[in-house]
């Protein structure tokens, strides 16, 4: 246990990516360092757990990327994604420095592989970590523990002092005891609000109570609630979140990856009412992916199905949860408690709808509906092969985008528009400075890595002027 | 509403049996492929998408129990997946041993095999000291014999050739047909590809029991387990004995020349470095057992691997300490201590963990096989 008594340079709240690239950072630039993360020692590190790889910038293929992958298409994609939301000269920023990131990462410990199996389409732009996330983060946690940098499990901050935009001390609670904490300088990396189910219901309503979230229960937005009601500036929409469909089957917490289907463009997606509701192949699925989570959380009860036929069933990545299947569209409806005329009449129209075609999932084919709304654009196949299998669906939320603003030191923004003394964020806490909305694979990390690292290294800088 | 719980047929929950449990892990894990990089058995389970048993036991055999993927997991216990990749393919991999024993009966072996490997051991050493003992003049037994032919005053050497070569024959005949049936169950089909050669590579190297480069875990997450090295000793420390006793049957049968041999000579100088591989690497592999995370091990079944360990260790023992007494008087007992030992691990070679070295060698050739296809 540490010292409490004692004044530490930086305190940091979190135990991430972005939580340890900051502690790194810090403790390299000569500060000392106290990490209070909020979970158990095996839950550590928040989403960190459940990621696989970041995504950088860098000119030139390297062991494990295929291809460059310039500043400017990143910056383009990361438009795109955001639809223009985005905040450019940090979002530029950061994809300039994501370039130093990956050898900087390398050199904290963590390992890179190629593109996992299945996940091709990333092989150019996104760095794999070796064993995923949680190897990821155990490498960090070894460096930061050799570094000398002092971790304490289970601590749960319950407040924060804050005059005038100055951070002062924190309260924790750890082994049941209250502490009070004192640092030169305040980093923020606890993540969003996902699993604060009370706190989205002030946004979503009800519907928030049928929101799987994918990752750790202990993102609960404390910290950033304490910041906020503390005059810290807020940024981005708070009904804006990684929201993606996962298997209604999941746990409500810390699913993670294993729960996520693949299979919607090979299919056709029915609400609780057996009706089409959204173009299933308007793009490809990396690019589509993250709508789902939204889209289904507009439906009715925050359920759906995504319905396919047996030419099907080997063509999408397996997942954690058998489909559940029938060898008739009536006996699949009942299966799944939906109506059998109504789910029997989808199928049929949109199979009447169906223009002949040549399937192939690896471009935008010609295989497509006419006169059908919504249409089914690419990869429409007649369902028409038994047996039939279905996914039912929800909303999995993965982080929040509601956040603190920053400036390109990763400084916190008051509310009066003057940057903070000591005080400073990274990680999902801040994602909604550059991510107004949408996603692009991997860009979480590359958040909380670039951020977490200018984070350190300033508030380090700032505690020793 | 639709109960979702019910219409799941396969639980994310542990299973019972002990197959049952592999084939709910290797379904969460082709879920998920974070640890593709670690090792041969996450690409080799994503080239299936269903696990049979003979699937299930080709990736048991296949793992080298390095432990990365365990402390990798962000589904590892507590969570409620309970995923433990390295316990449930160790259970799986016993349970293939007695399920490939030959011949049949002799099944029950693993079981409670640091039982059966004891009781085998002390009843060879017991056999020849009272063999030895009866067939000998006392004088004979307990004297100080030197120069060539020393050893065969105790027993001749027609006799030890017999006894030796029928026990070594034996055993290669129940490991034929043991892997004959390892075979069989993991390539039904066997019309896949076979690399011998990158298997040869990958088990000479141990190229899996590294942690896909990071190193293995063994005691805690941190990468700092040297079994690697502690196998590399004691696998070419076996092979160097093996091959001073090749030597040494060439030296007698081609030239006439009979043990003991000088300090110098090959068979001794092979078997004095491999015999000290044989005592560093066993006593490492032992510790490292002691050390490893609970959460991990297999312990049901620790005897199987103590059992083996032991036997390694007190035949490079008994070798090098016959070495060093040769000339005194108590070679006699030393050369019947070491002749137990040694016939005891030769007649037990198809029911204790010595097969795990042959059916992972079949594991790493059939995948190096569809590596290539």
């Amino acid at each position: 246990m540490p010292d409490f008594t004692r004044r530490f340079d930086v305190l940091i709240i979190g135990g991430g990516n972005a939580a340890l690239c900051a502690a790194i950072s810090a403790r390299r630039t000569g500060a000392s360092v106290l990490v209070l993360e909020g979970a158990p020692k095996f839950y550590r590190g928040g989403n960190t757990r459940h990621t696989r790889n970041m995504r950088c910038a860098h000119d030139t293929a390297t062991q494990h990327l295929t291809g460059p992958y310039t500043e400017d298409e990143f910056w383009n994609d990361l438009k795109l994604v955001t639809q223009g939301h985005t905040d450019e000269e940090l979002a530029r920023f950061m994809i300039a420095q994501s370039k130093e990131m990956l050898g900087w990462i390398g050199e904290q410990g963590v390992r890179f592989q190629p593109s996992l199996g299945g996940t091709l389409s990333l092989g150019r732009t996104n760095s794999f970590f070796l064993g995923g996330g949680r190897a990821m983060l155990n490498a960090l946690y070894l460096t930061a523990e050799a570094l000398g940098v002092e971790v304490v499990y289970d601590a749960e901050v319950i407040g924060l002092d804050i005059g005038d935009g100055v951070f002062l001390s924190a309260q924790a609670r750890i082994d049941g005891q209250a502490v009070t904490v004192r640092a030169g300088a305040l980093i923020a990396a606890a993540g969003g609000f996902e699993a604060n189910i009370e706190w989205l219901k002030q946004y979503w309503g009800a519907a928030a109570d049928n929101f799987l979230i994918r990752g750790t229960p202990y993102n609960r937005g404390t910290i950033l609630r304490m910041l906020l009601d503390h005059g810290v500036q807020e940024v981005g929409d708070p009904t804006q979140c990684h929201a993606v469909a996962i298997d209604a089957r999941s746990p409500r917490f810390d699913g993670g990856i294993i729960t996520r289907l693949d299979c919607v463009v090979f299919g056709v997606v029915l609400n609780k009412h057996a009706e089409r509701f959204y173009d299933e192949g308007e793009d490809f699925w990396p690019k589509r992916y993250a709508i789902w989570g939204r889209l289904i959380a507009g439906q009715p009860d925050q359920i759906a199905y995504i319905v396919f036929d047996a030419k099907s069933l080997n063509a999408f990545m397996p997942s954690l949860y058998p489909p559940i299947t029938a060898p008739t569209v009536r006996e699949l409806a009942s299966k799944l408690e939906l109506d059998p005329d109504r789910m029997d009449a989808t199928i049929l129209s949109f199979n009447s709808a169906v223009i002949p075609g040549s399937f192939d999932h690896t471009i935008l084919d010609d295989c497509r509906t006419e006169g059908l709304t919504p249409p089914k654009t690419h990869w429409a196949r007649p369902l028409d092969t038994p047996p039939y299998y279905a996914y039912p669906v929800r909303p999995g939320i993965t982080f929040t985008y509601l956040g603190t603003r920053v400036n390109r030191d990763a400084r916190m923004i008051m509310s009066n528009g003057r940057p903070s003394a000591n005080m400073f964020a990274a990680g999902e806490i801040m994602a909604g400075n550059v991510l107004g909305r949408g996603y692009a694979a991997g860009i979480g990390m590359t958040i909380g890595s670039v951020f977490g690292r200018v984070a350190g290294r300033t508030a380090a800088m700032t505690v020793r002027n | 509403m639709l109960d979702l719980t019910q219409a799941a047929n396969k639980s994310p929950l542990p299973a019972s049996g002990n197959l049952a449990e592999a084939e709910r892990l290797m379904t969460i894990c082709n879920a998920c492929r974070y640890c593709e990089g670690l090792c041969a058995v996450f690409p080799a389970m994503e080239m299936r998408r269903a696990f049979t048993p003979g699937d299930l036991n080709y990736l048991a055999n296949l793992c080298h129990s390095c432990g990365a993927c365990y402390y990798d997991c962000q589904f590892a216990t507590p969570h409620e997946f309970a995923v433990n990749v390295p316990q449930a393919l160790a259970a799986v991999r016993v349970d293939s041993y007695a399920a490939y024993t030959w011949p049949r009966f002799l099944s029950g072996t693993f079981q409670r095999n640091g039982l059966t490997i004891s009781l085998a051991a002390a009843l060879s050493v017991a056999g020849f000291m009272i063999a030895f003992m009866a067939l000998n003049d006392p004088a004979v037994m307990f004297g100080t014999h030197v120069g060539q032919g020393a050893f065969y005053k105790i027993m001749p050497h027609g006799a030890m050739v017999a006894i030796f070569g029928a026990a070594f024959l034996y055993s290669l005949l129940a490991l034929a047909m043991g892997f004959r049936l390892f075979w069989k169950d993991v390539s039904p089909n066997s019309t896949g590809a076979v690399s011998f050669w990158d298997a040869i590579k990958d088990a000479g190297r141990l190229r899996y029991l590294d942690g896909g480069g990071v190193g293995c875990m063994n005691e805690s997450d941190k990468p700092r387990d040297r079994r690697r090295l502690y196998h590399h000793l004691t696998f070419y420390g076996f092979w160097l004995c093996f091959a001073s006793t090749t030597v040494a049957t060439i030296y007698a049968y081609g030239f006439g020349w009979h043990a003991p041999y000088r300090i110098t000579d090959l068979p001794v100088v092979l078997g004095t470095v491999g015999g000290i591989g044989l005592i560093i690497g066993p006593i490492g592999l032992m510790l490292a057992k002691r050390q490893r995370d609970p959460a991990m091990a297999d312990t049901s079944r620790a005897g199987m691997d103590v059992g083996f360990i032991v036997m390694l260790l007190l035949t490079s023992l008994t070798g090098l300490l016959l070495l060093v007494l040769r000339a005194t008087p108590a070679m006699g007992t030393l050369l019947a201590l070491h002749l137990g030992f040694v016939f005891g691990f030769f007649i037990t070679m198809p029911y204790s963990k010595f097969v795990h070295g042959i059916y992972r060698f079949g594991a790493l050739v059939k995948y190096a096989g569809e590596r290539h296809d």
